[in-house]
């Protein structure tokens, strides 16, 4: 398997349960054995957000979170998801809203300001409205520290709206070109199998594609 | 006071607040009923010691470090929960060791026995607990990482499966420094009461483990005076006494909340 990510732009990665999406995470991140090598261009520093945490009952404040990794710059990151540093830093994870808490370990992924942010989606627990401003604060990062994201994404909408480019992927490569071109119902079943249709939904925010 | 109530007193303060800090981790991992079966594996240890002529202290950490390693192997090995495992192993080294231990013994083996506390014994634990206490805190923030997500701690390079491994040989460290006063059978308490009472009271982790660690040292305190003014033992008192703080802080919380 071999793709490209242009620098500075966003890649879906999408695909029926088991397709392999998170498993590429875990063998980008070196995380599981795997065979075959990965070859970076040049070297790169990746941030990652992963799809599953707990952490319902650990007191652990935001601040204590991120110091885990970074002792200095963690307000600035804490700005760049949107999130009031006065009025959050001293809360509970626990307490975190599901958008709120993936803005969190968005600012923990970017503290380190790395080159590629891996973002895996949560199936649950994160509002439409919330996504919506998870993906755009994705969007700034892009443009705002220069970050290349590759995002796993079940919601077909987020896709066009919110990658240049998707990879779609069922144990092999399926399809990977422009995320507009998704829009062809053709190339949909082609991917997530017949019964898929894309409902008409008018995005405020929808990225234009060329 | 007496000597014997003295170097109690030292052991018991300092383990107390060891055995909160270290166990305030393991309510957060929810092992709580790990921490109090693992401690009956020191049971045999004990039995063996006596029956053998040797430090009986040292045969409970043999056995309590074996226990440790083991759980964390099948853990690894077999994705089996931790719960499981002890369910299964640990009973048993119960049973074995209650067969094994001389019946003169077996009650101070079980429940503890301050009054047979020596200078020797006072630091060798203060030692225990200080050595227990700094490596804890290495390793703190490491656990509740992997807590939070095994796979967010292995990216940023916290090496999981050892972090835990450490983090049990220390638990049955001081788990065996502190069955001299609070006994096998009761051990498991002094490690996890404190961090019970404490989890909805911290409001940050670091202040979560010292209040932990606070917990159990005014817990072993009251425990050994009251069973000095009293004439009973001072291991089963000292766990009613972290059972009425819990309770007491539990009651506090909730009156605070709906004030």
């Amino acid at each position: 398997m071999s793709f490209r990510v242009k620098p500075r732009t966003t890649l879906a990665i999408v695909g029926p349960n088991g397709a392999g999406k998170t498993t590429l995470f875990r063998v980008l991140l070196g995380l599981v054995p795997h065979t075959g090598t990965v070859e970076w261009r040049r070297p790169v520093k990746i941030g990652y957000v992963p799809q599953q945490f707990y952490v319902t009952d650990v007191p652990i404040t935001i601040r204590e979170f991120l110091a885990f990794k970074c002792k200095t710059d963690y307000q600035e990151c804490l700005r760049a998801v949107g999130l009031e540093v006065h009025e959050f830093l001293d809360k509970r994870l626990s307490v975190l809203s599901g958008g709120e808490m993936q803005r969190v370990l968005i600012a923990w992924a970017i503290v380190d300001r790395p080159d590629i942010l891996l973002f895996d989606e949560p199936t649950s627990s994160v509002d439409i409205g919330s996504q919506d401003l998870v993906y755009e604060t994705l969007n700034s990062l892009e443009r705002r520290y220069g970050i290349t994201v590759l995002l796993i994404s079940h919601d077909i909408h987020t896709v066009m709206h919110y990658s240049d480019s998707t990879l779609a992927l069922n144990r092999s490569v399926i399809y990977f070109g422009n995320s507009a071109e998704l829009s062809d119902p053709v190339l949909l079943q082609r991917i997530f199998g017949s019964g898929s249709v894309l409902a008409s939904h008018e995005h405020p925010n929808a990225r234009a594609h060329p | 006071m007496t000597e014997a109530l003295l170097y109690g007193l030292v052991a018991g303060v300092s383990i107390g607040f060891a055995a909160g800090y270290i166990g305030s981790l393991m309510v957060l991992k929810r092992m709580a009923l790990v921490g109090d079966a693992m401690s009956h594996v020191a049971l045999p240890g004990l039995a063996l010691g006596l029956l053998l002529g040797f430090n009986p202290f040292l045969g409970a950490f043999a056995f309590l470090f074996t226990a440790a390693v083991v759980t964390w192997y099948l853990e690894q090995a077999t994705k089996l929960s931790v719960e499981s495992i002890v369910g299964v192993l640990f009973v048993l080294a119960l049973a074995v060791g209650i067969l094994l231990t001389p019946e003169p013994d077996l009650l101070e083996a079980l429940f503890g026995n301050i009054a047979s506390v020596t200078w020797l014994y006072a630091v060798a634990a203060v030692m225990v607990s200080i050595v227990v206490v700094l490596l804890t805190r290495v390793v703190y923030h490491r656990v509740v990482l992997s807590l939070i997500s095994e796979e967010l701690a292995r990216s940023t390079g916290v090496r999981v499966a050892q972090v835990n491994l450490v983090y049990l040989l220390l638990v049955a460290l001081i788990v065996a420094a502190g069955i001299q006063i609070v006994g096998s059978l009761l051990v498991g308490a002094l490690v996890i009461l404190p961090g019970a009472a404490m989890k909805n009271v911290g409001s940050s982790l670091d202040r979560y483990g010292v209040l932990s660690g606070i917990a159990g040292t005014v817990s072993a305190t009251a425990g050994i005076l009251l069973s000095a003014a009293v004439n009973l033992a001072a291991g089963p008192l000292i766990v009613v006494v972290g059972v009425v703080l819990f309770l007491g802080v539990i009651v506090a919380h909730q009156v605070v909340r709906a004030a």
